[in-house]
């Protein structure tokens, strides 16, 4: 018990006296997971768009595998990335494995079937009629698609927030394709894993605490950014 | 040259036919009422009309360009109509920017989609609702915006689907006064279907008729309503007199059809022993206490046998022989003490009779 309160006494000290290994690791982790998840983004709300606008052979195939890999287990997508990047793997060549940039392109594979999954839902959501609306009124395709998604915003962001919180607290990939290496590719849930093995409580629950407050201040100002445009 | 023609024009969707080789063609700057019962095929002719959907079978020509099927056409086709849907929806933005945004579409520029929206704006009266959210209006105002939306746009061809269906009556008079001053003003052709024949007749150069996906009749406002040229068109049309009977005396035109148990005397072209119906309509009929019937050629002795009130009007069916549907005010019908089982004389002009044939 003392062993935990001492830990929450100094995980406090570390946070506001900004002590500069927990702020680099929390600026890192936060930096990796939002460009990962603005790829995805920008990947996966366009594709999501030509996916529920299309009807071809295979859609709802297509649509349940991409459900499916909503579960996949990160380690899995650590492996499968790490093959691939690893020296002797189809994409060795660009020696990109132990870095934060493979730690991205892992994410980015990880958190894309989520979001587009979500983001076909959202457009799914949308009363039928808009998009007929659109059309009626001179719409070209792309018109109807971008009112469309424009339509949808709140459910899509809030796709972006699952995809986001899914990027920032995943541990299994990031160890295995960015190594935890200090200083250049440790994250918040990679660094509370190592440091909870070497007994540096306060370390790793300083950092707890500050993941779970990220995960707070963005949910709740995607919220009033949301109560504020409804 | 007729702004738009349709030849052939069928739509089905998993094998069940909704619309069967619909013809008809509207000139620049008419209005044509398509009428007919719920589920007749109206709304699904609408939207191929308005090129949302593809038929079937047959051919849409828009200014003489086949826009069956050619996307490039039918875009640039459908950016010269616009549609008001039975109940529209509007974006989620202001009602300026739900008026600017097909104007938007077409690229134009900023200072004429201002211009363009506040007169439409002001066409509809909604001026002072420019900058609420759209979302929040009522029934009739969202009706109003939709309208605003498609007359922006300034299309050669105006779709109305009901336009006033599920509004209260003040909604109601004021969507009709803007579609009039849209036909007395902005001489473009509009095309609205309605289950309301009233707003038909008043509204349109020609009405349609359009029964189980098939245009029945096409003609005036007029011919529809006083000469049906088919019993299903007769009985949309409200005509609750219809007799089945055969030509049984001729002389000249004037004929004396046999029905049921009685002769009724009509004017009619067709020869003797044909199949006809005899159609009266309820107001036409005169009803009596005593058994003066004018010059009327047709009078008979009957019972009431159910009288339903409906309003200020009561309707009354009497037997005399055959069922006869006679319309009252309920004033008249109380002055004259009617009531079930009441004798009561009943009479028509040869005149005011539609003979139709019959096909069985």
């Amino acid at each position: 018990m003392t062993e935990i309160w001492d830990g929450l006494v100094k995980a406090f000290q570390l946070i506001f006296t900004f002590d500069p290994t927990v702020t680099s690791i929390a600026a890192r982790s936060l930096w990796i997971s939002a460009s990962a998840c603005l790829i995805a983004t920008a990947i996966c709300v366009p594709l999501g768009a030509v996916i529920h606008f299309n009807n071809f052979k295979g859609k709802k195939f297509l649509i349940s595998t991409v459900q499916t890999l909503w579960s996949m287990p990160t380690v899995a997508m650590g492996l499968l990335v790490f093959l691939v990047f690893s020296r002797s793997g189809p994409l060795g060549i660009f020696g990109l494995l132990f870095s934060p940039s493979v730690m991205i392109i892992g994410q980015v594979l990880l958190i894309s079937p989520l979001i587009l999954g979500l983001v076909i839902s959202a457009l799914n959501g949308i009363d039928k009629l808009i998009p007929e609306t659109a059309v009626s009124l001179g719409a070209s395709r792309m018109q109807k698609a971008i009112l469309t998604i424009r339509e949808a915003r709140y459910a899509i962001t809030a796709a972006l927030i699952m995809g986001f919180g899914r990027a920032i607290s995943e541990v299994g990939l990031s160890i295995m394709v960015g190594g935890n290496i200090a200083r250049y590719t440790r994250t918040i849930p990679t660094a509370i894993a190592l440091e909870t093995q070497k007994g540096n409580i306060e370390l790793s629950i300083a950092l707890g605490i500050i993941l779970i407050l990220i995960a707070f201040v963005i949910n709740i100002s995607l919220h009033m950014l949301q109560r504020k445009k409804a | 040259m007729a702004l738009l023609r349709i030849e052939n024009l069928g739509q089905s969707y998993d094998g069940s036919d909704i619309l069967t080789d619909v013809n008809l063609s509207l000139e620049h700057g008419e209005v044509f009422a398509l009428i007919g019962p719920t589920g007749s095929g109206k709304t699904t002719l609408l939207k191929l009309l308005d090129l949302l959907e593809t038929p079937s079978s047959g051919s849409i020509y828009f200014d003489d360009v086949d826009v069956t099927k050619v996307e490039s056409n039918r875009l640039a086709a459908r950016r010269r109509m616009a549609l008001v849907q039975q109940k529209p929806v509007v974006f989620s933005m202001n009602v300026y920017d739900n008026v600017a945004v097909g104007l938007k579409w077409r690229g134009i520029d900023k200072a004429s989609i201002k211009q363009k929206v506040e007169h439409a704006l002001e066409l509809v009266d909604m001026t002072d609702y420019a900058h609420r959210d759209a979302k929040t209006l009522s029934g009739g105002e969202t009706q109003r915006v939709a309208l605003a939306r498609a007359l922006a746009l300034e299309p050669n061809l105006l779709l109305l689907d009901e336009p006033t269906a599920n509004l209260d009556p003040n909604s109601v008079s004021k969507i009709e006064e803007i579609i009039e001053h849209v036909i007395s003003e902005h001489k473009i052709s509009i095309f609205m279907t309605t289950h309301n024949m009233l707003q038909g007749q008043r509204l349109a150069d020609r009405v349609g008729v359009l029964i189980d996906g098939r245009m029945q009749q096409v003609g005036t406002p007029e011919q529809i309503f006083s000469a049906p040229t088919s019993k299903a068109v007769a009985e949309f049309v409200g005509i609750d007199n219809i007799l089945a009977g055969t030509i049984d005396k001729k002389d000249g035109d004037l004929v004396d059809v046999k029905v049921t148990s009685g002769l009724v005397s009509a004017i009619s072209h067709y020869e003797l022993g044909q199949n006809v119906y005899a159609l009266i309509r309820p107001e036409d009929i005169t009803l009596s206490l005593a058994g003066e019937h004018g010059s009327a050629r047709n009078a008979f002795s009957g019972k009431i046998f159910k009288i339903t009130t409906l309003g200020s009007l009561v309707h009354i069916e009497v037997d005399c022989g055959f069922p006869l549907f006679v319309v009252l005010t309920a004033r008249s019908a109380l002055d004259m003490g009617l009531a079930v089982g009441t004798q009561v004389f009943v009479s028509f002009k040869a005149t005011a009779i539609k003979v139709i044939k019959r096909w069985a």
